[in-house]
């Protein structure tokens, strides 16, 4: 099974999903056979104007990621994984990294059709 | 003389002040709205327009075929309106800020430059006398500045040799404002005797400031208890031209959509007075030949 990247607060399996994906602090690039993981730090896109979307999902294909689990998803960020076969499960903000995992690898969390932000996280 | 009528807080009175300068200005004179996220100059100036143009900027096009991924075009863009993930590339026309830097960078020329349609240029004649142009950002389109440039770029294609250029400019004091007031010789700041009005013109005067243009001020909804305004100009040496008195009448034209000095007899004369307070403060012919 390809890795799953969590958008986390730190690097933490039993941590908040980053209700954030663009902007997270960073992501658990977990395995989900072994739940061994490595923390990616996305820090730096805090402090961008614009882009931090696109930005999270060029190092999401940089690290070979499969599955994106995260709270919103913002247009941009929503057509470049989207344009490069990265599924997205949204709308997990309220569970630790762990559960997020879980709850995918059970088969409960539906592959988001679009975003669920406008730019900026801008309620849609 | 090309004059800015510039401001910090919105409302101010700029475009009362424009309308009403062009109708009792006594030389040829062009008009120009670059509020172009919400232009009204023409609701008072009423102008006959002549033309109109779509304007565009320069966004990379993609001819994948040729691309071979190596990412110079994404590493040299600092708005990540391209980017290249494995073998995908993908453009964000409206992140875009039309530098053509990822055009020039590219080893395989799979770039060429496109366009993103920023908006509207109009032009035309006001009261048969006053030189019209006018930009109208289109829906969406975050930038305003290279419309504003293709404004500015379209009044110098259609030169008047011997005409003055008023300017009526957006408020705030970011991009859009400076790049307003970028091409004129004189900024007139309006603002009004309240503390909202006073904390925003501050502002706005420290922003001009470093631009070493001349300013003054017009202060709109004159009356008003609040002194802040003229306290400060008289410290910085700002020349106050004139006062628009907080007057029911004038609101009434405005929402009318009459021009004050047009409408009113009075202001016909504080405009008037304006006009030749702006000459007075204007660097002269010869100070420009000599700078």
């Amino acid at each position: 099974m390809r890795k799953i990247a969590v958008s986390s607060e730190g690097p933490d399996l039993d941590g908040p999903v980053d209700p954030r994906f663009g902007r997270a602090a960073g992501f658990m690039v977990v395995d989900p056979e072994t739940m061994a993981f490595d923390y990616v730090e996305n820090g730096a896109s805090q402090t961008m104007t614009q882009g931090a979307g696109i930005h999270a999902a060029e190092l999401m294909a940089r690290h070979g990621v499969g599955v994106v689990l995260t709270g919103y998803v913002g247009p941009k960020a929503f057509h470049a994984l989207s344009a490069i076969g990265i599924k997205i499960g949204k709308n997990l903000e309220n569970l630790s990294v762990r559960q997020a995992v879980e709850k995918y690898t059970h088969g409960q969390v539906t592959v988001a059709e679009g975003p669920n932000r406008g730019a900026h996280g801008v309620p849609a | 003389m090309i004059l800015a009528v510039a401001s910090g807080k919105g409302g101010t009175g700029k475009t009362t002040v424009v309308a009403s300068l062009a109708w009792v200005w006594d030389r040829p004179l062009t008009a120009v709205d670059l509020d172009v996220e919400e232009p009204n100059l023409h609701l008072f100036l009423k102008p006959q327009i002549a033309g109109r143009e779509t304007a565009s900027m320069e966004v990379p096009a993609v001819d994948a075929s040729r691309c071979t991924y190596c990412r110079a075009c994404a590493d040299l863009c600092q708005f990540k309106a391209i980017s290249v993930m494995g073998s995908v590339i993908l453009t964000f026309p409206d992140m875009c800020h039309g530098c053509g830097g990822c055009i020039a960078v590219c080893p395989e020329k799979a770039l060429t430059p496109g366009s993103r349609e920023l908006g509207e240029v109009s032009w035309g004649t006001a009261a048969g006398r006053i030189n019209f142009f006018m930009g109208r950002l289109r829906v969406g389109e975050a930038m305003s500045p290279p419309l504003m440039r293709a404004v500015i770029a379209r009044v110098g294609q259609r030169p008047a040799p011997e005409s003055d250029v008023i300017i009526d400019a957006p408020p705030g004091t970011s991009c859009p404002a400076i790049n307003a007031v970028l091409p004129s010789d004189l900024i007139l700041l309006v603002t009004e005797p309240t503390p909202f009005g006073f904390h925003d013109f501050r502002l706005a005067h420290e922003a001009f400031a470093p631009l070493g243009k001349p300013m003054a001020v017009v202060i709109n909804r004159a009356g008003l208890a609040d002194r802040s305004v003229q306290n400060y100009c008289h410290s910085r040496h700002l020349p106050i031209l004139a006062e628009i008195p907080f007057d029911r009448r004038l609101a009434e034209a405005y929402s009318n959509g009459q021009v004050l000095s047009e409408a009113l007899p009075d202001m016909r004369a504080t405009f008037r007075g304006l006009m030749a307070g702006l000459r007075a403060v204007a660097p002269s012919t010869q100070d420009k030949v000599n700078a």
